[in-house]
């Protein structure tokens, strides 16, 4: 305790061992006055409370070695002045750390307190006060200061504060009966909204194509070539799997049922039509929707955020050509692809599930696969993993374009985007299948 | 008055990035009642010190103190509870854009459970009142404040819990000179009035002068000197000379 900031005060305190006898308040009072100008009320308070908890005169080396700690627990004590009044002594520290542990205990003491009108409040002995210990006291209080009331003139401002804090009320949103039919209403226009947005997107996107079918040097390879990578070389790990496990499934369950009919070869015809013309193509939609949707959305939504597009557009660089017309390409090539890798390895796991269960040869199967399913259907296949891709990669664009710059929009964002281009994928799905219902089939 | 308490003991810092050191052995004591300035050059380790006093870094080597809790080893309650006595004003301000102007403010004091829900709306409005905040703007969502707004609000939650201990990053960095001088003196007023301990990190030199006690000059990895700002512009360091030489043209002429 080298640097004990109260070695220095120490020196004043030996010097009041003659009051040591004295009665407690005069002791307390003494080492008041005889106290450094900063520490004076700490004194103060520590001496009174010394004498509330152990109702003895404390020790020297007591009073000087806690000091340093000034905070205090709030405490209360009633007392009768001179002229019988009844006054209520408030020491210790008022803030909102010492308030924290006491703070329940405290409050209704104080209300009962406020109570007696005639009460006298003092005060000086509190040492620290802040807004939330005012609060308290001006709550218990009923929201004005009581007629007596001894402050230090430090804490005044504070009351007068909440004295003058303005009783308009913070603004409510107002309980409307009608808020449900606004909702929707909302959510309608909202549709609309969107929807227009998708067909202004789609102009622009014909309007860039235009431009660039007339320079071919401004066409984005480099963002094109980049967004291939990341949306078909890097999914294709994901994508196989499924596919494979889909196509063991599949073999499984059907070639139970067809077992019973000994009509095991025809696990070929519906293996293959299933996964060449509905299961590959929606599988890798719906997984390339949650994967590169989602993190297109979240691009476009971040770079709206930090102005990224903004900085874009003053440097005269379009960003539908740089950020959405590659996306759009891209995926509209990559996801084809994909369902193509997606039907080669489902239709992989459908022939070694059908050669444990009914013991059709790979090879076998393979070669059959030409002549159960006509070719037609992977066409179908492929053909509708385009137009999976061009929608994925366009709905991800236009819900990034509308993120607002806050974290919860972010999200929410993200969220709808996936969602929207899953179902708009399953939607289109079915009008493929009742526009090509008698196609390969 | 030498030997004062430390609020913020910083004993032998270093910090280390693979093989780049950004801080080198740094000694700092910031004292009670302070307002202590924290200047330097860009990438001189003023942002990286900051970070290693809100705890938010670890320390390759040496120790950081705050309150006389260590922030990075010991009981993990005590320094819990230290973090409910500092309050930070981030340069960007940091505002939740989740949430209204009212919940930013609210949500400190929430945190505390112990509030009730009265309690704390006064609260936030003596805050808002505090800041110069109209109350009409406490529903409205950060994104829609201006730059000075976001600054009085993140302000306003940092004094949510009644803090001793204030840290400022960049206070007035993106404000205009006139709303940079009236926050400068809002934070003046409110030290006058909360008497906090305050560390600020500025590049401003008005702020400097206005505001500060004691600054601390951080360059080439170290903190090359800490005193009453009279003294050490007076000390003769390449980055002293070229910092405050504006300002001595200024005040020539």
């Amino acid at each position: 305790m080298a640097a004990h900031p109260w070695t220095a005060h120490r020196l004043f305190f030996n010097s009041l061992r003659a009051y040591r006898s004295r009665p407690h308040s005069v002791f307390c009072r003494q080492v008041y006055y005889a106290a450094g100008a900063g520490y004076k009320t700490d004194v103060w308070v520590k001496c009174k409370l010394m004498k509330l908890r152990t109702s003895q005169q404390p020790t020297l080396s007591d009073m000087t070695d806690n000091l340093v700690e000034s905070n205090t627990s709030p405490a209360l004590r009633e007392a009768h002045a001179a002229d019988g009044t009844r006054v209520l002594e408030l020491m210790g520290a008022w803030n909102l750390r010492n308030l924290k542990a006491s703070l329940r205990t405290l409050d209704p003491g104080l209300k009962a307190y406020a109570a007696d009108p005639t009460l006298h409040w003092n005060m000086q002995g509190i040492a620290e006060l802040d807004n939330a210990g005012a609060l308290l006291l001006w709550h218990a209080w009923g929201r004005h200061s009581p007629e007596n009331l001894t402050l230090r003139p430090e804490h005044i401002g504070l009351f007068d504060r909440l004295n003058t804090l303005s009783e308009t009320t913070l603004p409510h949103s107002p309980h409307d009966l009608l808020t449900p039919v606004i909702l929707l209403g909302k959510r309608t226009l909202s549709v609309a909204d969107h929807v227009q947005g998708f067909i202004a997107l789609l102009g622009q996107l014909a309007l860039d194509i235009a431009h660039l079918a007339r320079r071919p040097m401004l066409i984005p390879w480099r963002e094109i070539s980049a967004n291939l990578y990341r949306t078909g070389a890097q999914a294709l790990a994901i994508t196989g799997l499924l596919g494979f496990l889909i196509g063991v499934v599949l073999s499984y369950l059907f070639s139970k049922q067809l077992r019973i009919f000994g009509a095991d070869i025809f696990i070929i015809n519906i293996l293959g039509i299933s996964i060449l013309r509905e299961l590959g193509p929606v599988i890798a939609a719906v997984l390339v929707a949650g994967r590169s949707g989602s993190s297109m959305t979240a691009q476009l939504g971040v770079m709206r955020v930090t102005q990224e597009l903004d900085a874009l557009a003053v440097m005269g660089i379009p960003y539908s050509v740089r950020l959405i017309l590659p996306k759009v390409v891209a995926l509209s090539i990559s996801l084809p692809l994909l369902v193509l890798w997606t039907d080669a390895t489902a239709l992989l796991g459908g022939a070694l599930a059908a050669k444990v269960q009914l013991d059709i040869g790979v090879l076998h199967f393979m070669n059959q696969l030409p002549d159960a399913v006509p070719i037609a259907n992977l066409w179908l296949g492929v053909g509708k993993g385009m137009t999976f891709g061009f929608l994925i990669a366009l709905i991800a664009c236009l819900f990034g374009l509308r993120i607002l710059p806050n974290t919860q929009s972010l999200a929410a964002g993200t969220t709808n985007s996936v969602v929207t281009s899953i179902t708009i994928v399953l939607l289109v799905d079915a009008v493929f299948a009742v526009v090509f219902s008698d196609v390969g089939v | 008055m030498t030997d004062k308490p430390c609020i913020i003991e910083i004993d032998g810092l270093w910090t280390q990035y693979g093989d780049t050191v950004v801080l080198e052995d740094v000694n700092l004591c910031v004292h009670h009642g302070e307002v202590l300035a924290l200047v330097g050059g860009s990438g001189s380790g003023k942002t990286t010190l900051l970070r290693h006093i809100l705890g938010l870094e670890t320390p390759s080597r040496g120790t950081v103190k705050v309150f006389g809790v260590s922030l990075h080893e010991g009981d993990p309650r005590s320094r819990v509870d230290l973090r409910n006595r500092w309050g930070v004003l981030f340069q960007g301000g940091a505002l939740y854009s989740a949430l209204t102007v009212f919940d930013n403010i609210a949500l400190p004091l929430r945190e505390l459970h112990v509030l009730d829900e009265a309690s704390i709306r006064t609260l936030v409005r003596l805050k808002l009142d505090m800041v110069q905040i109209e109350l009409k703007h406490a529903d409205k969502m950060p994104a829609e404040l201006s730059g000075g707004m976001v600054k009085r609000v993140a302000l306003a939650r940092a004094l949510a819990l009644e803090p001793e201990l204030l840290l400022l990053d960049e206070p007035t960095a993106g404000l205009d000179p006139d709303l940079s001088d009236s926050f400068v003196k809002l934070i003046g007023d409110l030290r006058k009035e909360l008497s906090f301990t305050v560390v600020m990190v500025t590049h401003d030199i008005d702020t400097l002068f206005a505001l500060s006690d004691r600054i601390a000059v951080l360059a080439n990895r170290r903190l090359i000197a800490t005193g009453p700002l009279k003294n050490v512009m007076q000390l003769d360091h390449p980055f002293i000379r070229k910092f405050f030489a504006g300002r001595m043209a200024v005040a020539g002429a």
